[in-house]
C-alpha cells in the first residue's frame, strides 16, 4: 500500500522533469533578443486598451457553484457504488433517494433560471 | 515465471538479484527498480507522443482530402523530430507584464497531469505502472490539475484573449466533470471496484459498453469536452479568441501544451478502451502472453483517439450557451438517470444467469435511450413550432 503511493511519487517526480528538462534544453539552444515591441502583449496589430486583468461575467461563477455542490456530492457516491454487488435493496433505494435529492436541487436550480446563459 | 508470461516482474526480479549481489541494501534496490520502471514507462509514452503527432497531422490531412506530412522519411514519419527541434531553436518570448513563476509552471503543470495518469494504466494483466484501489478517484484527481494548468496559463499571461479563453475552458471543464464522474461510477457498480485493472478483469466475459451504451456514449462526449476539441473547442476557438489560453506561449512551452493536449487525448481514448471496451481483452487473445495484451489496448485507445478526431473534424464549434445547456439540462440529468436505473438493475439481477443478466442490462439502456430519443424528438417538435410560427411575421415586417 505505502508502496503504492511511493510509485505515484516518483511517478510525479519524472514526469515534472521530462517537462522541464525539455524547457532547460530549449532554453540553452534557443537565441534571446527582446525587444520591446516582440514582448508586449499579442492583439492583433492593436495597441492593448485598458487593464488585462478584467472583470467577467458572473454566470461562469454560478456555474462553478453548482459544480462545487454536485462535485462533493458525487464523491459520496463512490463507495457506495464499490459496494453496491454486497448491499441489500433497501440500502440500494437509500442511494438512489439521495441521487433524487441531488436531481431536485438541479430542477430546483433550473427552474430558477441560474442554468440560462443571460 | 519467464521472460513471455511476466516480462516486468521477471526483469525487476533479475535486477534486484543483481543489485543485491553488489552488496546493496534490500529497500534501496526495490527504489532503483522502481524509478527505472517509472523512467521506462513515462519515456514510452514522450515517444508515443511524438509519434501522435505524426498520427494526427496524418489524419486530419485525410479527413480534409490532403496528403499531409510525407517529405521527411518514409510517409514523413521523421517529421515531427524535425518539428522538436524547431520548437527547441525558437525564441522563448515572454511577454510584458506577465507573472514569471507562474507563466512558466503552466506548460509544465499541463503535460506533468496528463503522464500521471499512465500510472494507472493496466497495459496487461501483470504490466501496470500501479493499480491504485481508488484508481476513478485518481483520474478526477490528476485530471484536474490539468485545468489548473489552464486557469494558471491565461491568468499569468496578461492577456485578454488568453483570460476569456480559460474562463470558458473552466466553465466547460467543471460543467463537464459531472457527467464523466457519474458515467465512471457506473462501470465501478458493473466491477465492485475502482481499481483499474479489476474494471479490466471484470470485462472477461462480456465488455461493458455492451451492459452500459448509453454511458459509454456520455463517457466519450465528456472526455472530448474535457479535451477541449472540437466542437467543444470554445477555450482556442481561433476564429474569435485567436488561441485562448497559450495565446503568449512561444516554442517549447508552446510544444508542452501541444504534447499534453494530444496525449490527454490519447490517454482518454486509453480510459475509454479500459472503462468500456473491455481494455486488453479480445476474444481470448491477451492470453499469449502480457506484450499482446499491451499491444491489445494500444490499438483500442488508438481507436479512441481516432474516434475523438473523428468527431473533431467532422462537427463544428458550439456556441458556450448550447454547451452550457446542453451539459446541465440534457447530460447530467441523463447520466445521474442512467446510474440509478444501473444500480437498480444490478441488484434486482443479482444471482440470474449471466445471460438474463446482460440481456437485462442491455435492453434497460435501449429502454432508456429510446425514451430520450423520444423526449428530444417532442422538444425539437415544439421548437421548431415556435420557430415556424415566427417566421411569417417576420416576413411581413422585412416588406
Amino acid at each position: 500500500m505505502q508502496n503504492e503511493w511511493l510509485y505515484i511519487g516518483l511517478f510525479l517526480v519524472i514526469a515534472t522533469l521530462i517537462p522541464v528538462a525539455a524547457l532547460v534544453t530549449s532554453w540553452i539552444v534557443s537565441p534571446k533578443k527582446p525587444n520591446p515591441i516582440k514582448q508586449s502583449t499579442y492583439e492583433c496589430g492593436m495597441e492593448t486598451v485598458g487593464e488585462n486583468w478584467v472583470q467577467f461575467k458572473a454566470q461562469y461563477y454560478i456555474f462553478a457553484l453548482v459544480f462545487l455542490v454536485f462535485d462533493v456530492e458525487t464523491v459520496f457516491l463512490f463507495p457506495w457504488a464499490v459496494s453496491l454487488g454486497r448491499l441489500s435493496l433497501f440500502a440500494v433505494i437509500e442511494g438512489i433517494v439521495f441521487i433524487l435529492i441531488l436531481i431536485a436541487g438541479l430542477i430546483y436550480t433550473w427552474r430558477k433560471g441560474m442554468l440560462e446563459w443571460a | 515465471m519467464n521472460l513471455w508470461n511476466d516480462p516486468v516482474n521477471f526483469i525487476a526480479h533479475w535486477l534486484t538479484s543483481l543489485f543485491v549481489g553488489w552488496g546493496m541494501a534490500g529497500w534501496l534496490a526495490s527504489l532503483i527498480i522502481q524509478l527505472i520502471g517509472v523512467i521506462v514507462l513515462i519515456l514510452l509514452m514522450m515517444l508515443f507522443d511524438i509519434f501522435l503527432v505524426w498520427v494526427e497531422r496524418k489524419v486530419v490531412a485525410r479527413f480534409q482530402d490532403r496528403l499531409g506530412p510525407n517529405r521527411v522519411g518514409p510517409f514523413g514519419l521523421i517529421q515531427p523530430f524535425a518539428d522538436i527541434i524547431k520548437l527547441l531553436i525558437k525564441e522563448d518570448i515572454t511577454p510584458d507584464g506577465a507573472d514569471k513563476v507562474v507563466y512558466n509552471l503552466a506548460p509544465i503543470l499541463s503535460l506533468m497531469s496528463v503522464l500521471l495518469l499512465w500510472a494507472i494504466v493496466p497495459l496487461a494483466p501483470v504490466i501496470f505502472g500501479v493499480d491504485l484501489n481508488v484508481g476513478a478517484l485518481y483520474i478526477i484527481a490528476a485530471g484536474s490539475i490539468g485545468t489548473l494548468s489552464i486557469i494558471m496559463a491565461a491568468w499569468s499571461s496578461n492577456n485578454k484573449y488568453a483570460l476569456i479563453g480559460a474562463f470558458r475552458q473552466v466553465a466547460v471543464l467543471v460543467s463537464f466533470e459531472i457527467p464523466m464522474i457519474a458515467t465512471m461510477l457506473i462501470p465501478t457498480i458493473l466491477a465492485g471496484s475502482m481499481g483499474m485493472n479489476e474494471i479490466v478483469q471484470g470485462q472477461q466475459t462480456v465488455w461493458y459498453v455492451v451492459l452500459a451504451p448509453i454511458a459509454a456514449i456520455i463517457f466519450m462526449i465528456a472526455a472530448i469536452a474535457e479535451l477541449g476539441r472540437s466542437p467543444f473547442d470554445l477555450n482556442e476557438a481561433e476564429s474569435e479568441i485567436v488561441a485562448g489560453f497559450h495565446i503568449e506561449y512561444t516554442g517549447m512551452k508552446f510544444g508542452l501544451f501541444y504534447a499534453g493536449e494530444l496525449l490527454h487525448a490519447f490517454t482518454f481514448g486509453g480510459f475509454w478502451a479500459i472503462l468500456f471496451l473491455g481494455g486488453y481483452h479480445f476474444f481470448g487473445l491477451e492470453n499469449l502472453g502480457p506484450l499482446v495484451a499491451a499491444v491489445i489496448l494500444f490499438a483500442k485507445a488508438m481507436f479512441g483517439y481516432w474516434v475523438i478526431m473523428w468527431i473533431r473534424y467532422t462537427v463544428m464549434r458550439m456556441r458556450i450557451d448550447h454547451m452550457l445547456a446542453f451539459n446541465w439540462k440534457f447530460l447530467t440529468p441523463v447520466a445521474f438517470v442512467l446510474l440509478m436505473l444501473t444500480a437498480l438493475m444490478n441488484t434486482l439481477l443479482r444471482g440470474t444467469p449471466s445471460g438474463v443478466y446482460i440481456l437485462g442490462m442491455f435492453l434497460t439502456n435501449v429502454l432508456l435511450g429510446w425514451i430520450i430519443v423520444e423526449i428530444l424528438r417532442g422538444y425539437s417538435r415544439s421548437e421548431r413550432q415556435k420557430t415556424q410560427n415566427v417566421a411569417p411575421a417576420a416576413a411581413t415586417a422585412h416588406h
